[in-house]
């Protein structure tokens, strides 16, 4: 006689936790874009601007 | 002492144990109510008529969307007890167990914090704190406190949704002039004749949530007046941009006859019996019933309106086509 698997996980469920998280990793990834992008343009030229060194 | 009544059960036939998809979170962020933000906001970002970097302008309309989405998280964590009692509303994700209420509260907080901060970050104090003040206004002054409270619930709480173009003219800008705030008063005076033409044919819905929308406290004859007034000082208010330095021709036209076709719609739906309480009431929620054809046609009308003049400020501020000062 087998034991039930109490953490057992239907496929459904399974397949909806794996979206969420690829969902999640897109998020992030376009967030460290945007930090990054926005960085950049606000610097722009002022980074080789001797004014500011 | 804001924490809202969370239904025990969800409704017949749903599943409540069927898992979140990722589908469910966007549905919190409401996107159909972001996509009108967007554009609007864009609107205002624009017809500022300065020049705006498009990566921070992309950035600033992101910002605002994301803060309306955040919004609209924190309205389905907070109604979900109210949502569960209209047909229109019970398969929201929250009300039909699909996500917890703290995840929508979490994914609300956090986008709220995200969208202020990187505002402050990219753009400026003034339209940062413009969007903090909007999702605050909507999440708390509106949906904790007025909705419940007031049949004035969405005249006041409709600030929340005429402020994105304020706020994409402050990212543009820095500041917030007249025409900014015309804008505003454009949005905050269409709010009531569109809610409530929408009210007029959902009433037994929302009385059974308990909202005091304006048909359920003062009657359907009183809230067809009041939709005749606020169509007259929408119609004034649209047309200002015209003597502002802000519309050009094609914005007066759209405004001005639109805005006696939309008169022409709330006197009709004056005239009729939209939203009276007759015998053999039918149970379909959005089933046009005698009379209610009008509060439908002014609805529908409605939209299309609002985004018509917003599209002209658009096309004009795209086009650099003069604004007029009559």
């Amino acid at each position: 006689m087998t034991t039930p698997n109490p953490f057992h996980e239907s496929e459904a469920a399974a397949k909806a936790r794996r979206m969420r998280s690829i969902a999640i990793a897109v998020a992030l990834a376009a967030f460290v874009i945007l930090v990054f992008v926005v960085t950049i343009t606000r610097l722009g030229g002022h980074v080789a601007d001797s004014a500011h060194l | 002492m804001f924490k809202p009544k969370i239904p025990e059960l969800a409704p017949a036939g749903v599943a409540v144990a069927a898992p979140a998809r990722w589908q469910d979170y966007v549905q919190l962020l409401k996107p159909r109510v972001m996509s009108l933000v967007v554009f609007t906001a864009l609107t205002g970002l624009l017809a500022a008529r300065v020049p705006v970097n498009p990566v921070l302008g992309f950035v600033a309309v992101l910002c605002i969307a994301i803060g309306a989405g955040a919004s609209g998280a924190l309205n389905m964590w907070y109604d979900a007890d109210i949502d569960i009692r209209m047909r229109r509303t019970r398969n929201r994700p929250v009300p039909s167990g699909r996500v917890q209420p703290s995840d929508a509260l979490g994914l609300g907080v956090t986008l709220s914090l995200f969208a202020v901060t990187i505002m402050i970050l990219a753009i400026n104090l003034l339209a940062a704190a413009l969007l903090a003040f909007t999702i605050v206004f909507y999440a708390v002054v509106y949906t904790m406190w007025l909705k419940r409270s007031t049949p004035q619930n969405i005249v006041i709480g409709g600030l929340a949704g005429a402020l994105p173009p304020v706020i994409g003219w402050a990212a543009a800008t820095g500041t917030v002039p007249l025409n900014a705030w015309l804008l505003c008063a454009i949005i905050f005076l269409w709010t009531p004749p569109h809610f409530w033409a929408l009210s007029l044919y959902t009433t037994s819905d929302y009385a059974m949530a308990g909202v005091p929308m304006m048909p359920v406290v003062r009657g359907a004859k009183s809230t067809r007046r009041q939709i005749l007034v606020y169509s007259f000082l929408l119609v004034a208010a649209a047309v200002a941009p015209a003597f502002t330095g802000l519309g050009g021709v094609l914005y007066l036209a759209i405004a001005g006859v639109g805005g006696l076709v939309f008169i022409a719609l709330a006197a009709i739906l004056a005239l009729s019996k939209a939203g009276d309480v007759t015998e053999n009431q039918s149970s379909g929620l959005y089933e046009v019933k005698t009379g209610v054809k009008s509060a439908r046609n002014l609805f529908a009308y409605s939209i299309g309106y609002l985004f018509a003049m917003f599209a002209a400020l658009l096309i004009e501020a795209l086009a650099h086509l003069p604004a007029l000062t009559l």
